[in-house]
């Protein structure tokens, strides 16, 4: 929370010695508060002081980074438990676990599902974004996974699952530069982990039984003056780990207690219990509410399809409207006698409508002209989708020489755009769609001189 | 310092409304949390989970799920036993898709006919979804709940255009539970309901159906919509925002490209019924954790699914 000039006022020695250049102590502070001046021109302040108004300056939630180049991811920095509020910033990653004491056809298997599931959706690069590797008493069978892993071509990040130090020191000889995320700190081993983590400022992942526990543990850590963190959930139970998921962030940014200011890593393939649809359940849950790291048993389309869309999703920001590019999209391969159909650039839209030309199984045209990233009725309504707007986006496109068919079918709520589109755009022929888009598949299917 | 839960107390509640009749009847609602946070108070009823049937053999649905229901699937009340002896979901979505006048457009008769077979055949509380067509559904769910009288269905779902004589004939008259439709827009909900309101038909009489989407797409405006329709029902204390909420996810889930494509239009997708599955499961849990108090869903695998998520929640 930011202070005010007054809150400010009471840490300086109130002298009024106008060393700092101001006239009062109380002017001074104002100027501060509003960030005109740095605090540190009052010569007279005392080191606590300092160290409550820097604290006060630093946001609730750190944010945190992890991996190298590529592979770089941020996570954290939240400030709304609920993206109304203003916007989530740092969307969750994915992490598929591997283990020393798993077949080598296991390993291969899930590289090789990490290497197909690799697409683009709306802008965005869907793929596993973390390979977690955990160490579970073979050391020689370790490190060769994680040399077998970073053989792979993969672009991963690594989280090192390891609380043997001496272990993870040979894995970080492996791995070092690339910045994995190092897993993690206990009670009793966390002076040695922050040791270890501290040269490259990596991310530390803090585990304890318990939230308790859990929060004495990032104190003592923080008293080693190391902030680079990832707090466990833990996998005691379902109901457990997202009570925690839910208490880290709030305490952290409604109870402002930064001790639980960091991001989080849930072990949802230890929660699932090797149930597949429970893991995809279990990810959505944490995709909505709070998890920042999900570990996952593996990944495949049809864990991808849904988490992938329901995170782009959730980290939309709802300040700006989600648009798609204005332009031509062949749906169901279409050719030069395929219609054209008009909607607009606004994403729900344009999801909506190219959905049922494809359920349509017509193959189609689908243009979207600039109409301003609104619906239908509101683009109209502004005047961004005007019988010009198309006729003009129609002849600044190559639709023209891509299709000989000149219908052009339009929304049907824009019904009145006809004559105008028309005028603008001599030889096409203009036809009324459906006022809905859940119409179109009958519409197309049956409208004549199509097919 | 120590740690301290952090606790947040609310001042309103969720409405509790109660459908169907006897020893199968359910809960919606009743809480003031948002959803799972135990920690705050008391989580209510939990979400209810039901499995979709249609009016007519379902032509387009996957060979699996064809293959599951067998020849029951050419009879509503056949298949609505089965339904509730195989799988049983806690209610019954019988979804009249054959009145649709841009389909096979049956007549309201045949469908209070079946609706009727059905509700006689199950113990299970039903939920009566219409076409979609605003003047057919008008006629179609007058003549329905005349013919249900005493069964305590919900009608999904009356919206601007047809509200007054759903709510009017089915609450009414014949005592049923009225779903209220609005697109995706906290102030649109709350206008209908302040209309249903008007009607004399009391808040614990609605659900809200607030619009759906599937995952992936703009499914942000679904889980904030509830989001904000939740925090002011509890927080500000909001009556006209305080009914149960029920999400179709089956309805939209289905429909899109990751669950319709056939592993033949993309064999890198692979099966296209767990595929299916998975995007019913995700945006279930989704609108579920957002505060919706019911969902429907057509695969039973998912049902099954979501019924044990929720076991681990409370």
């Amino acid at each position: 929370m930011a202070m005010t000039g007054l809150d400010i006022y009471k840490l300086t020695p109130k002298t009024n010695c106008k060393e700092c250049g101001f006239p009062t102590c109380m002017a001074f502070s104002m100027k501060v508060a509003a960030g005109g001046v740095e605090i540190s021109k009052c010569p007279h302040m005392s080191e606590e002081a300092m160290a409550k108004l820097s604290e006060s300056t630093t946001p609730l939630m750190k944010a945190v980074s992890f991996g190298q180049g590529e592979t770089e991811y941020k996570l954290g920095g939240e400030t709304v438990l609920f993206r109304h509020e203003k916007t989530f910033v740092n969307r969750n990653r994915y992490a598929v676990l591997f283990s020393d004491e798993m077949p080598q056809e296991q390993i291969d298997a899930k590289l090789a599902n990490m290497k197909n599931v690799h697409y683009v959706r709306i802008g965005e690069e869907m793929k596993v974004e973390i390979a977690a590797l955990q160490y579970t008493g073979n050391k020689a069978s370790y490190l060769a996974l994680i040399n077998k892993v970073k053989a792979s071509g993969l672009k991963v990040a690594y989280m090192l699952v390891c609380e043997d130090l001496s272990v993870l020191k040979e894995a970080l000889s492996l791995v070092g530069d690339e910045k994995p995320i190092v897993f993690g700190a206990t009670k009793d081993n966390y002076q040695e982990m922050v040791g270890l983590a501290k040269d490259s400022k990596l991310l530390l992942g803090v585990k304890a039984a318990g939230l308790e526990e859990l929060y004495e543990l990032v104190e003592n850590i923080q008293k080693l003056d190391y902030k680079e963190l990832l707090l466990d959930t833990g996998i005691a139970s379902v109901r457990d780990a997202f009570t925690n998921a839910v208490q880290i962030r709030r305490t952290a940014l409604k109870e402002q207690d930064r001790t639980f200011g960091y991001p989080s890593v849930v072990f949802i393939n230890e929660l699932a219990k090797g149930d597949k649809f429970m893991e995809i359940a279990l990810a959505s849950l944490f995709t909505m509410k709070y998890g920042s790291i999900l570990v996952l048993e593996d990944m495949d389309y049809a864990r991808a399809l849904p988490l992938y869309g329901l995170r782009q999703n959730i980290f939309t920001d709802p300040q700006k409207p989600m648009r798609v590019e204005p332009k031509f999209y062949p749906i169901n391969n279409p050719g030069d006698n395929s219609p054209v159909l008009i909607t607009v650039d606004f994403a729900l839209t344009y999801f909506i409508v190219s959905g049922e030309v494809e359920r349509s199984k017509v193959p189609t045209w689908l243009g979207n002209p600039d109409a301003g990233g609104y619906s239908v009725l509101t683009a109209w309504a502004a005047g961004k989708l005007s019988g010009s707007v198309i006729a003009k986006f129609i002849k600044e496109s190559d639709i023209e020489s891509k299709t000989k068919c000149r219908k052009l079918i339009i929304p049907g709520r824009v019904a009145v755009l006809k004559a105008d589109i028309e005028d603008g755009l001599p030889g096409w022929e203009v036809i009324i769609g459906p006022d809905e888009a859940m119409h179109l598949p009958k519409f197309l299917r049956t409208m004549e001189g199509i097919n | 310092m120590a740690f301290k839960t952090s606790v947040q107390k609310y001042s309103g509640n969720v409405c509790n409304l109660e459908l169907g009749t006897g020893e199968k009847k359910i809960s919606l609602g009743g809480q003031n949390v948002i959803p799972f946070y135990s920690f705050d108070g008391d989580t209510g009823s939990g979400a209810k989970i039901g499995l979709e049937i249609l009016d007519i053999y379902p032509d387009n649905w996957v060979d699996e799920l064809k293959n599951l229901y067998g020849s029951a699937a050419n009879n509503a009340a056949e298949w609505a036993r089965l339904v509730e002896e195989k799988y049983s979901p806690d209610f019954i979505c019988l979804r009249l898709v054959g009145a649709d006048p841009n389909g096979l457009n049956k007549s309201v008769e045949e469908c209070a006919a079946l609706a009727i077979e059905v509700a006689k055949a199950v113990k299970l509380p039903l939920v009566i979804a219409g076409t979609q067509n605003h003047e057919k559904d008008l006629k179609l769910f007058e003549k329905v709940a005349e013919v249900l009288e005493g069964y305590n269905v919900l009608l999904l779902a009356a919206v601007e255009e047809n509200y007054k004589t759903i709510a009017a004939a089915g609450v009414t008259a014949y005592k049923h539970k009225v779903a209220a439709e609005s697109s995706v827009d906290i102030n649109l909900a709350k206008q209908l309901n302040i209309l249903i309101n008007q009607l004399e038909v009391k808040s614990e009489n609605i659900v809200m159906h607030v619009g759906s989407a599937a995952v992936g797409y703009g499914f942000e405006y679904v889980a904030s919509t509830i989001d904000r329709i939740r925090l002011a029902a509890l927080g500000q204390n909001d009556k006209t925002l305080q009914m149960p909420i029920i999400t179709p996810v089956s309805f939209d889930t289905w429909n899109v490209k990751e669950g319709a494509s056939t592993i033949e239009d993309t064999p890198e997708w692979g099966d296209q019924t767990e595929r299916g599955i998975a995007m019913e499961i995700s945006t279930a849990v989704g609108v579920i954790a957002a505060g919706s108090d019911a969902v429907i869903l057509r695969h039973p695998r998912s049902a099954q699914t979501i019924r044990a998520f929720l076991g681990k929640l409370i």
